[in-house]
């Protein structure tokens, strides 16, 4: 590499052309606040990055291994693309937690690059600054890249989506994050530096798979929001130990963002981030759960395709409360089709989203959009909680625990003070559903038992497509 | 790089978590997962710092972890804006049952 120095005019331009990348990122997410504009965002967003790339080709002697840049880019950019454009929307948790991991992977590896290069000529000593940052870049990608990758095989079913748990576990867990921190500060002394920081490495990275696999498919958005973060503070530890602010910036930008929705996601749980990653929900809910929680009168009227079809055809407002059932069932396209019917006949229709319907925030707007839902008709749990006691009729595909009025009432509840969807409030409540059988945290919903709530057994998909022929038949 | 050096680092590191928390926490939830995979695609800026330690004489990585840094970083932002870009395009504004058919109808062909 031929060194700029310092203070360069050639240095200068790249410098500058890195701060109109970080202003282009920070326009391109501000240009994420409404749907309107958040292509336009997106698009300013790359433009920012072609320009980093651009300036940074300058800075490069290309008559070094410029092969190398070429095969990595080629091959990353092909699955780059090939898989974004295949990805169903539905397996688009997974996509995210594989790009995260890919991006986590890739800091720690520049980190351990950088560290080596600045290796003096003892091969111990490292400059405390780039050996500080760089052993901390490398264990927060490798815990990133690592328990990225836990989470996509969970996400992606290769592995059991449900929480695994051993004893000793958080004893375990305790040492790997002793070990690592104690490479850290051999970095930082100049004892062993080598070992110590490859040890710290391999401590993060079994770190990173053992801290994801207690977590549970529900705790899903908040795993991968966390994730994100991590992989966002990596960039920006880089960027410390390479000196270089465009990472910084970006890095701060992505960390931001992705603890601002692991905090949401907590929130719309009622649950700390460190319940979450610590508690091993599944666990805790057979103790507390069981049938001494039962409130509700133990009876449920199970209702007909046709009278549901009436019910809904001549109702003023009509609100779906989609959960991650409908998305298993893909019975997304029959539900807007259902709303195309009974809009026809002049009936208001709206969807009510909880935060964590899907399996990562925002997973159940994008599942509806996809299915040509118009974002307006999409509202968020705040802004329809006031509209059910208006409400004709709340529909409720294969959501359980977020309509489950316990959350508010029954402080024995596990998921007491989670905030929930006020459905019980509609005039007619009717709940589509495969069976009886208690959701995914295996808690019984007295929703079902209430006299104005009526059950449609049967899968998702072929009851809202019969729901539709006989809308269509009124 | 001195103390001065890493200070002026970390005044630009703080600015923009500041800048971060205000302008992300203006995305609504309906743009969350775009928002996400948007962020992604954002630290895969770190493709920058990948070119930076393997297009050189000798790379400290080796050349096949070399090419590994290079690969993982590109399908991190190409991935992540591509996909982004196509569930950004999924996002209508409220349009007649006749506009939504003749889009279905064309997302089709």
């Amino acid at each position: 590499m031929p060194e700029v120095t310092d203070g360069s005019t050639a240095q200068l331009l790249i410098d500058f052309a890195y701060l109109v990348t970080g202003v282009c990122f920070i326009m391109g997410l501000r240009y994420m606040n409404t749907p309107k504009t958040a292509r336009l965002g997106n698009s300013i967003s790359i433009l920012g990055m072609v320009i980093a790339l651009v300036a940074t080709g300058f800075n490069l002697d290309w008559s070094n291994a410029w092969w190398i840049a070429l095969i990595g880019l080629g091959a990353g950019a092909a699955v780059g693309i090939y898989a974004a454009r295949a990805v169903k929307m539905t397996a688009m948790p997974q996509m995210v937690a594989i790009f995260n991991g890919a991006g986590g992977g890739a800091a720690a590896m520049v980190a351990s690059a950088e560290f080596l290069k600045q290796l003096g000529i003892d091969g111990n000593s490292v400059p405390i600054d780039v050996g500080i940052t760089s052993v901390l870049t490398a264990i927060i990608g490798a815990i990133s890249f690592t328990g990225s990758i836990i989470a996509f095989l969970k996400l992606q079913e290769v592995m059991t989506g449900r929480p695994i748990v051993y004893p000793g576990q958080q004893i375990v867990n305790a040492l790997l994050a002793l070990i690592a921190i104690a490479g850290l500060v051999l970095v930082a002394l100049n004892v062993d530096t080598v070992p110590a920081f490859f040890t710290a490495i391999v401590a993060a990275a079994i770190l990173g798979v053992l801290f994801v696999l207690p977590i549970g498919g529900a705790d899903m958005p908040v795993i991968i929001s966390l994730l994100n973060s991590f992989t966002g503070l990596a960039a920006a530890l880089t960027g410390f130990a390479l000196g270089n602010n465009v990472l910084i910036i970006s890095g701060a930008l992505v960390g931001a963002s992705g603890t601002l929705l692991t905090l949401m996601m907590g929130k719309a749980m009622n649950r700390s981030v460190t319940n979450v990653l610590f508690g091993a929900f599944g666990a805790v809910k057979k103790t507390e759960g069981g049938p001494a929680e039962h409130t509700g009168s133990g009876v449920v009227r199970e209702s007909s395709v046709d009278d549901v079809a009436t019910m809904l055809a001549y109702a003023r407002q009509v609100i779906v409360v989609p959960g991650y059932g409908m998305a298993v069932a893909q019975a997304q396209h029959s539900v807007r089709e259902l709303a195309d019917q009974l809009e026809k006949k002049g009936v208001e229709v709206k969807y009510a989203i909880h935060p964590v319907a899907g399996r990562m925030p925002g997973h159940m707007n994008v599942l509806l959009a996809e299915a040509n839902v118009p974002y307006p008709a999409l509202y968020d749990m705040d802004d329809i909680n006031p509209e059910f006691p208006r409400t004709d009729v709340a529909l409720i595909i294969g959501a359980n625990d977020v309509t489950n009025p316990d959350a508010r009432s029954s402080p024995s509840s596990p998921i007491y003070g989670m905030p929930i969807l006020d459905v019980d409030k509609a005039q007619q409540v009717v709940v589509l559903k495969r069976s009886m059988k208690p959701g995914f945290a295996g808690i019984d919903n007295p929703l079902y038992e209430l006299p104005n709530t009526s059950m449609l057994f049967g899968d998702a998909k072929s009851s809202i497509d019969k729901l539709v022929g006989a809308v269509k038949g009124l | 790089m001195n103390a001065f050096h890493l200070l002026s680092e970390l005044t630009v590191f703080v600015l923009a978590v500041f800048v971060g928390l205000e302008v992300i926490s203006k995305v609504p939830a309906t743009l969350h997962t775009p928002l996400m995979s948007a962020t992604n695609a954002i630290h895969g800026i770190v493709l920058v710092g990948a070119l930076l330690i393997a297009v050189v004489a000798e790379p400290k990585l080796g050349p096949v972890l070399s090419v590994l840094v290079v690969f993982l970083a590109s399908l991190n932002v190409f991935g992540g804006y591509v996909v982004t870009q196509r569930m950004l395009a999924m996002f209508k504004p409220r349009q007649t049952p006749a506009q939504a058919n003749a889009a279905a109808d064309g997302a089709k062909k």
